[in-house]
């Protein structure tokens, strides 16, 4: 993926929805980019020092105990909690399919939210449709 | 080159190394001591690779220190000296300072290459050189490189072609400006107006060496100029190319801007460099006698996307496995500085030293065991360790380990433990490797460092086969072989190390 085609896949991902190609632009020389081949974990559970990921293509599990407990896809994005929170993760990401992603290293998100509100404002949507989802299971 | 005179000519081997840089000599010096039996071809005349030709103003910026802690026959020296070759026979190892001459203790470009070629010299090399990779087959068995000599059949193949093909972000315009790889002698900007893209080390390196001659210097990328003595690491821009990062942040008149480049226009002599303010949007127009793309380099894969090798970090470099396999083409590995695409676990944000040769020697030795072992079935060294060692073995590789101390949260050293009661030495293993696999219970340390605190080990003990990280105390003088130490180690492993016996 060269970066103008990096760039068109970011700029359709809803993470990315509201912001200018110059934004989009500046997201890709941000992050790095790395490869997972399938059962390769991303997240450890109780790991520290993890970053934030966006998935470019493939497919990742969310599993604790080795129960999945949701799949992930293009365009969907892991590790933001551990990184708010200063935790370690309390579920592991594993690769489910060959899986690119774009990591953006711990201590460069909490400054980047802050000066990128557009993008803050999209993750908490996705935040709380993900606590409702969950809302509904224990239901 | 009279043919008599050239080894390795086309044929079948088990294993084929392509390149002549420190990467594909220090790989093939581990092959040959591990009774691997393989051709190395280049299509250079002589050894060096990347150091044949850059830096471009002919001075490294990793250091090798000619005063160490440690004399030059010590096992240890390797810490200090990043840029020499290892080998086991002393007047083989830390050949590069004896080259330098006092006046930095970053080698010139010339004493690099001499200590490479002095390498490939003493250790007996068999190189075939003006023998030029053109294309790549697959077949049931392997591999078919066709190269200017003819055709090489192999199962195995490793790439070390470095990563030094000048790479260019899609710009308009761009194609009208240099390369950093195409840049003249510094006085040729005598009084002009220079305009580099990219903040990496690359564009701080001009901008350096621009100093005394450009009027205005202007480093321009999306993403903000870090330095590593920021990050902490070798996130960023080198120390000893801090002065143009001082120069603008003083207010010294040369320019360092967060912006995304929209386009290139030539305006007569003159070229208009059109811009996005990083965050703010605000459009900037820059004017510039010279415009200079520092934008990076790409692994010269020729063929090899075609025969489906995945790439990563903008299509410049291929993604491999934490044993430097291609991800997507079994059977293809590399070598030297296009390990960088490796899987890693990158913890705190701190990457690998794999892009320099104070990473990428290490990587070759490790590589040449896994090949060894997993392709050859050659049974490689793994001492026993008694109980009483375990301890000790470990914190001493923490604190002596070139290869930890170098390859920071990348590299660690392992020890297995048997159903048996006994331990080995698996020796320097790729954390990211052996933290997902499984196996027998077992210890392995690295040397972490993070931006927000000092530089400590990290133990990562797996019982059962599940891993959990401990980390360990920094100690002011970087010495782990303390009593304080060897307590919280032995806590950590638990019943581990005494069940050793």
């Amino acid at each position: 993926m060269n970066d103008e085609e990096l760039i068109e896949t970011l700029a359709s991902f809803s993470l990315f929805a509201d912001l200018s190609r110059g934004e989009v632009e500046a997201v890709a020389h941000m992050f790095t980019e790395q490869w997972f081949t399938v059962d390769q974990r991303i997240l450890r559970q109780g790991f520290s020092g993890t970053g934030f990921y966006v998935i470019l293509e493939g497919e990742a599990a969310v599993n604790i105990e080795g129960d999945e407990l949701a799949r992930l896809r293009r365009g969907d994005f892991f590790g933001e909690a551990s990184v708010v929170l200063d935790e370690e993760p309390i579920a592991d990401v594993v690769a489910v399919t060959p899986l690119r992603c774009l990591v953006l290293p711990r201590g460069e998100l909490q400054e980047w939210l802050m000066t990128t509100p557009a993008v803050t404002y999209r993750m908490l949507q996705a935040e709380l449709r993900r606590l409702r989802a969950a809302n509904r299971w224990r239901t | 080159m009279a043919d008599v005179d050239r080894p390795h000519p086309p044929g079948d081997y088990p294993l084929v190394v392509v390149g002549s840089g420190p990467g594909a000599l220090q790989t093939s010096y581990c092959l040959t001591k591990l009774g691997v039996r393989h051709a190395v071809i280049s299509q250079d005349d002589s050894p060096g690779g990347m150091f044949r030709r850059f830096p471009v103003f002919q001075r490294l910026i990793s250091w090798s220190k000619p005063y160490a802690p440690v004399a030059k026959n010590d096992p240890g020296y390797e810490w200090f000296d990043w840029n020499s070759l290892q080998a086991e026979e002393p007047e083989n190892r830390n050949l590069v300072p004896t080259f330098m001459d006092g006046s930095s203790y970053f080698p010139a470009r010339s004493e690099m290459e001499q200590g490479l070629v002095a390498f490939a010299e003493g250790t007996g090399l068999s190189i075939r050189y003006g023998c030029t990779w053109e294309s790549t087959e697959r077949t049931g068995e392997g591999f078919v490189l066709n190269t200017s000599d003819g055709d090489y059949g192999c199962r195995v193949v490793i790439f070390a072609i470095g990563t030094t093909a000048p790479w260019k972000a899609h710009v308009p315009g761009i194609d009208r400006v240099p390369h950093y790889a195409e840049v003249t002698a510094p006085r040729d900007y005598a009084g002009k107006r220079v305009f580099i893209i990219g903040k990496r080390n690359s564009g701080f390196e001009l901008a350096d060496g621009l100093l005394p001659w450009a009027s205005r210097i202007v480093l321009a990328s999306p993403r903000p100029a870090r330095l590593s003595v920021v990050t902490r690491s070798l996130v960023g821009a080198r120390a000893r190319y801090a002065q143009p990062y001082e120069d603008a942040v003083l207010g010294g008149g040369n320019l360092i801007v967060d912006a995304s480049i929209e386009r290139i226009e030539r305006t007569g002599e003159n070229f208009l460099v059109h811009a996005r303010a990083t965050g703010a949007g605000k459009d900037l127009v820059f004017e510039a006698d010279e415009v200079i793309a520092a934008t990076g380099f790409e692994t010269p894969l020729r063929d090899l996307r075609a025969l489906g090798v995945a790439t990563l970090m903008q299509d410049r470099v291929p993604a491999q496995t934490p044993h430097w396999e291609s991800v997507s083409v079994p059977g293809i590995y590399f070598a030297g500085s296009a390990t960088q695409g490796a899987t890693e676990l990158q913890r705190n944000g701190v990457p690998s030293s794999s892009a320099a040769v104070q990473g990428f020697r290490y990587n070759a030795q490790i590589l040449a065991r896994h090949v060894a072992r997993e392709h050859f079935g050659v049974e490689v060294d793994r001492p026993r360790l008694s109980s009483d060692d375990v301890i000790e073995h470990l914190l001493t590789r923490a604190t002596c380990s070139g290869a930890l101390w170098n390859q920071k949260g990348y590299l660690a050293s392992l020890v297995t433990f048997d159903d048996d009661g006994g331990a080995t030495d698996e020796g320097i293993v790729p954390l990211s490797h052996y933290v997902d696999s499984s196996g027998p219970d077992a210890v392995a340390v690295a040397i972490e460092s993070d931006p927000g605190s000092d530089i400590h080990p990290t133990v990562f003990v797996r019982r059962h086969g599940r891993v959990d990280e401990h980390v360990l105390e920094g100690h002011p003088l970087n010495e782990y072989r303390s009593p304080d130490h060897r307590i919280q180690l032995g806590s950590v492993l638990g019943g581990l190390a005494s069940r050793a016996s």
